[in-house]
């Protein structure tokens, strides 16, 4: 079971359009289909494919409110591979090699 | 990470493998709570949800649904935090629903936040995320994260 949720996870991140659904939910949270598929160049049958992806592999989490259906990022199942390969020892070495990352290109760019 | 506006409602998910039992009383008694969640001792006790911290600092939350070993609903308000504390309460609501091969789905609901902007921002990410993948940890292998 947790090898076939993990499958889900990679398989429904290793797509743009997945990934692009996921930063907008980050950005704000509780969106509606309608919301979802407003900037994609795709069909409404195709962007509900791709979150049911999603939903599948537990990344989106859907409520009903009133008579829409909104989705919500849940970012669980990405903290569960976090915590798999990176000890607490270690996140503070990643952390600063990501901050200096993020420093050093905030800079560049 | 870019910043984000904490939106009003948060949902997490997390599938377990333990029964719905197992999980009400991860998130109802002191002894398994303080395991996982930052040291703090849960209860419920009369319509209420104290919470207790590791130095003795307690206080308490209405519980407005109680319907064991499937759905608790309480107030939260940020006890541990004066700044927060200070905002409005918002509302916590934990779902249990067993699956098939002895896994558990445990969804929780944090909403009603309007009034707590500050609360928002600091169980969102990693607040939530953390406390719900360390009780995964603790219930499926008895040990808690270091």
């Amino acid at each position: 079971m947790p090898g076939v949720t993990d499958d889900r996870v990679f398989k429904a991140l290793a797509d743009p359009t997945r990934r692009h659904l996921l930063d907008r939910l980050f950005e704000r949270d509780g969106r509606s289909l309608v919301q979802l598929e407003a900037d994609l160049e795709m069909t409404r049958f195709g962007v509900m494919k791709h979150l049911r992806v999603l939903e599948d592999a537990g990344l989106v989490v859907t409520r009903r409110s009133g008579r829409e259906k909104l989705h919500f990022l849940n970012p669980v199942p990405i903290r569960l591979i976090h915590d798999r390969w990176i000890d607490k020892y270690t996140e503070q070495r990643v952390a600063a090699l990501a901050d200096l990352k993020n420093r050093l290109e905030e800079k560049t760019g | 990470m870019t910043t984000m506006t904490a939106t009003t409602t948060q949902v997490y998910r997390v599938f377990i493998r333990a029964t719905p039992e197992m999980i009400w009383d991860a998130i109802t008694k002191p002894d398994f709570s303080e395991q996982y969640f930052h040291g703090v001792r849960l209860e419920l006790r009369d319509g209420r949800r104290r919470s207790t911290l590791a130095d003795g600092r307690s206080w308490d939350e209405a519980v407005l649904e109680e319907d064991p070993p499937r759905r608790l609903v309480h107030e939260w308000s940020a006890g541990y935090d004066p700044e927060l504390a200070a905002e409005e309460p918002s509302r916590v609501t934990w779902e249990i629903e067993p699956r098939e091969n002895g896994v558990s789905m445990l969804t929780v609901v944090h909403d009603r936040l309007e009034g707590a902007p500050k609360t928002a921002e600091a169980v969102s990410g990693e607040g939530w995320t953390f406390v719900l993948s360390t009780l995964k940890t603790f219930l499926e292998t008895g040990t808690a994260l270091a």
